[in-house]
């Protein structure tokens, strides 16, 4: 550790109730990646702070130090966002994790950032709410790492993202300074920007969520399609029909084998593509929208569909889609987790030629996807023992996020940027629209130590605004305005 | 500032030689310039030059050239809300945006439409019903445009179903003070690369830059709607609450009140389908008629003065009595289920006493967990209210704002706090 982190730390413990600063080595390391685990650094000092006033002190003392700091949650983030810096302070949130109130009148709750997404739902499941957005680590993941990933999940086909679902936020800056983000603010929507911002403006510190009534009925349909190709037709045909399910997932063949392989899920023999349709809302809608899905199903060329009768049942459809990240495991050694996204009706073409780039470098690719909006999973395999793999399933890899990009379409629908596609911003964007974007940063951090080295491939030095005056402003003296 | 005046050029004044090298150097971009009349004054503040943008590259051009001749500029849509947020500062030029009407992009089949920043909402709502498709935003006036709505984060009343701008807001493009032309978002729905610019300019009034094209969601047309309508003699809060937590699941819940009157009118949407079903549903909680019409005030503003109360839910009853019981008559209307309320006080009001409502009804609403903000009043009107109430993020606003705009020239003071 060097002198000013040695400093840093010593500072720090004053300010940390006992035991929330680590410096030993061997616990330091436990934080050394997130759920990117090829990118690994052990931080400088871990930090497990109890308040917002605490997380304030280690912020201004960053400041004082001129030490970047970095946020972290449960670490599941799958783009290298909570990676430490060894010349920095992780800020861990593990020890935030109350809900500090639930208001079912106003169909909210207020919750610590080391909350976990599912800890929410289950303290309101039984007064008939949830908190709709639904990520597949939810059991884990925390709410501020859904914040600063503006996480999404299966279900956000109709329910949208964490920032449709988030009403307000506490913040500690970069600054130090505790602020509040409400939605209700006039002006600018500092707190829709703030979301998705991967801890680069500073550390949420209070989230206040919006609380969903539970659906009085939900269906959940499983589709075997003999090829991918009838699958995507279907998912136009339904969406194009006016129905939005609350989710529509869709695995390939390689995806439905591993997942056989890991979990059994005894998906229909001989599928070359199923689809997951889930219906919700009020139960008459619900029953009208699912004859017309299971149709439009039966009419793209379905061969077997199932209907889950209750719970169990519905468990049992997704338990093979759930399972998929992890089951490629069993017929892969190594595999690389993409997150691309592309206009729905370009799915068919895109599918297509990922098929090619697999089959002309070699790779296997397994795709998993929601199909309702686009967003693709695909599971890139390699064998780590054999050499040049590694590097052609990269190839492979970065070459899915071109045709993403080629379609119209992004580079990341919900893992987010991080450090791991840092370098695929400036395809997605111009140079401009990337220096607009760090005009927001520089608002929020001009000395650019929260987070840092994160989504922005170079970062730009803020410097003193141009331009401000100093004195008074010329409207100001003459009356004619409040000073800005 | 009753009459329009002029304010700039900052230190040039009119018709002097620094004020002819802006207008020459405007008119070389090659974009249609007028000079200005008295039906261009933006909040009674007149700018000196119109300009009539056909793209985004020609609002850019103007851009530069304001910059280099340190000019205001205000951008301006169809002029149905230029009046909301306070007056600008000083106006050199007004950016109208009527001519950026194209919608270059309608992907009916994934449910996104890009389109030019001067398209009026009813002009894309007719582009799209074409396809069975709409955007989920009432904005039920008139000649409003793409860009002043997301300038004014305006939604109507299906907010409670579909959310606001900002939500259906996929991507965006805009100029900023020095003509640089930025993007954010894309034409996906989801999508999470780099900061979302789109969240920043909704609400804006203006003061970031120029809106020259935005990106939205759509959503199939409902095949039915249903309308019910009904007087209550008190708490029309709770009632919205009950049908909000119902399984009807409702579209909106609006209320229309005159106050302090004790009847609450209140009406809901549902669409879908089995619309039959929930509108029996809605009935069982409100009661009321099974006409099935849109009321004649769907969607439209009390009036021209506009206050804007935002309540959590379960305060809105007693939000409403507070508003009674100051006693002037007003209009309210607006999202009930939602909590997004307009007040429009009676047009004879007085200076002295609008300033005295809108304190004293943000003290009586504050402990509700309520704020009030004036969205629309004439400047003489408003001159003595204190127009957004405190804004906790406000620190942070000006500094956003201070980084896009460094020379103060983008829509000078019409937002909170001066910016
Ligand atoms: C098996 C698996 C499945 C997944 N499925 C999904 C999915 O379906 N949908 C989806 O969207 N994501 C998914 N993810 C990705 C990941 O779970 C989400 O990005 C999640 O939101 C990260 O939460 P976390 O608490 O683990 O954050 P971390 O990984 O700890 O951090 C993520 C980012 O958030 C920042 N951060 C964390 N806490 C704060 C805070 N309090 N203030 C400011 N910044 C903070 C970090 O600096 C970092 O940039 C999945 C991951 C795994 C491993």
């Amino acid at each position: 550790m060097t002198e000013t982190l040695d400093e840093l730390a010593r500072r720090l413990e004053e300010a940390l109730p006992p035991g929330a600063v680590i410096t030993d080595p061997v616990r330091l390391r436990t934080y050394e990646c997130d759920g990117l685990t090829h990118h690994r650094a052990v931080p400088g000092v871990v930090v497990l702070p109890e308040s917002a006033e605490q997380i304030a002190a280690v912020v201004r003392l960053c400041g004082e130090y001129g030490v970047p700091f970095v946020a972290r949650g449960a670490g599941t983030g799958l783009s290298g966002g909570a990676l430490p810096r060894t010349d920095g302070v992780l800020v861990v949130t593990s020890k935030m994790r109350r809900i500090l109130a639930v208001d079912l009148a106003n169909r909210r709750a207020v919750v610590e950032p080391g909350v976990t997404n599912l800890a929410i739902t289950e303290a309101v499941r039984e007064h008939g709410y949830y908190y709709a957005p639904d990520p597949s680590s939810q059991q884990v993941c925390t709410i501020g790492g859904n914040v600063a990933e503006n996480s999404g999940g299966a279900h956000c086909l109709k329910y949208g993202f964490t920032v449709n679902h988030v009403l307000a936020l506490e913040i500690v800056t970069p600054d130090g300074e505790i602020v509040t983000l409400d939605a209700d603010d006039p002006g600018y929507d500092l707190l829709g920007a703030f979301v998705g911002s991967e801890g680069t403006l500073g550390i949420t510190t209070k989230v206040t969520v919006r609380l969903s009534r539970a659906p009085q009925a939900v269906t959940t349909l499983l589709a075997a399609f003999k090829d991918i190709e009838q699958g995507g037709q279907a998912v136009s045909a339904i969406i194009g029909g006016g129905v939005v399910p609350a989710a529509i997932e869709m695995m390939d063949a390689l995806a439905i084998e591993a997942a056989e392989a890991a979990v059994a899920c005894a998906y229909p023999r001989g599928a070359g593509a199923v689809l997951i349709v889930e219906l919700d809302g009020p139960a008459a809608e619900v029953a009208h929208q699912f004859a017309e899905v299971e149709r439009v199903c039966l009419d793209s060329g379905a061969f077997e569909l199932r209907t889950a009768a209750g719970p169990e049942e519905r468990a049992a459809i997704w338990k093979g889609r759930k399972s998929a990240f992890a089951a490629v495991g069993r017929i892969s050694p190594a595999y690389i987790v993409q997150d691309g996204v592309v206009p729905r009706t370009a799915l068919p073409e895109v599918l297509a030629s990922i098929d090619r780039l697999s089959a002309e470098h070699g790779i296997r690719v397994a795709n998993v996807f929601h199909a309702g909006d686009g967003n693709l999973h695909p599971l890139v395999l390699f064998d780590d023992a054999e050499p040049g793999a590694g590097e052609r399933a990269e190839l492979v890899s970065g070459r899915i996020l071109d045709l993403c990009i080629e379609h119209g379409g992004s580079i990341t629908g919900e893992h987010g940027v991080g450090v791991d596609k840092s370098r695929y911003m400036p395809k997605m964007f111009t140079d401009d629209d990337l220096d607009t974007m760090q005009l927001v940063r520089c608002a929020f951090d001009s000395r650019g130590l929260s987070n840092p080295g994160k989504i922005f491939p170079t970062p730009r030095l803020c410097g003193e605004v141009p331009g401000v005056r100093k004195g008074v402003h010329p409207l100001v003296e003459s009356g004619r305005a409040e000073q800005f | 500032m009753s009459t329009p005046q002029n304010t700039g050029p900052r230190d040039a004044p009119y018709g002097t030689g620094a004020h002819r090298a802006a207008g020459e150097a405007l008119r070389g971009t090659g974009v249609t310039v007028r000079e200005a009349d008295p039906d261009d004054a933006v909040a009674g503040v007149m700018p000196s030059w119109v300009a009539l943008p056909e793209s985004t590259e020609e609002v850019a051009a103007l851009m530069r050239v304001s910059a280099s001749h340190d000019l205001a500029v205000v951008p301006a849509g169809g002029g149905t809300r230029l009046h909301w947020g306070a007056p600008p500062d000083r106006c050199d030029l007004l950016v109208d945006t009527c001519c950026l009407n194209a919608i270059p992009e309608h992907a009916s089949g994934d449910l996104v439409v890009r389109a030019q920043a001067g398209v009026t909402m009813d002009a894309l709502a007719e582009a799209l019903a074409a396809e069975g498709q709409e955007l989920a935003l009432d904005v039920p006036v008139p000649g409003s445009t793409v860009g002043g709505t997301l300038a004014t984060a305006a939604a109507g009343p299906r907010r409670l179903r579909y959310g606001t701008a900002r939500d259906l807001l996929i991507g965006i493009t805009v100029v900023l003070a020095d003509g640089t032309i930025a993007r954010s978002g894309g034409k996906v729905v989801k999508n999470v690369a780099g900061y979302d610019l789109g969240k920043l300019f909704t609400g804006s009034y203006g003061t970031l830059g120029i809106i020259t094209e935005a990106v939205f969601r759509l959503h199939p047309v409902s095949p039915a709607r249903r309308w019910i309508t009904a007087d209550l003699p008190a708490d029309p809060g709770a009632v919205a609450a009950a049908l909000a937590a119902s399984q009807a699941e409702p579209s909106a819940v609006e209320l229309d009140w005159l106050a302090p009157s004790p009847r609450f009118t209140v009406s809901a949407l549902v669409e879908g389908a089995a619309v039959e079903d929930r509108a029996h549903a809605v009935r069982a909680v409100l009661g009321g008629d099974g006409g099935g019409k849109a009321p004649g005030w769907w969607g439209a503003p009390p009036g021209e003065v506009l206050l804007e109360l935002r309540v959590p839910p379960s305060g809105v009853d007693g939000a409403l009595s507070a508003v009674a019981a100051r006693g002037l008559p007003a209009r309210v209307r607006g999202a009930l289920a939602s909590a997004v309320l307009q007040i429009a006080p009676a047009v004879d009001i007085g200076g002295p006493e609008f300033a005295a409502f809108v304190s004293g009804l943000r003290g009586d609403v504050a402990p509700f967990g309520g704020r009030l903000t004036v969205l629309a009043a004439p400047p003489e009107l408003a001159r003595l209210a204190d127009r957004w109430g405190p804004v906790g993020a406000l620190p942070l606003m000006r500094r956003v704002k201070e980084r896009f705009d460094p020379g103060r020239r983008m829509s000078p003071g019409r937002l909170a706090g001066g910016i």
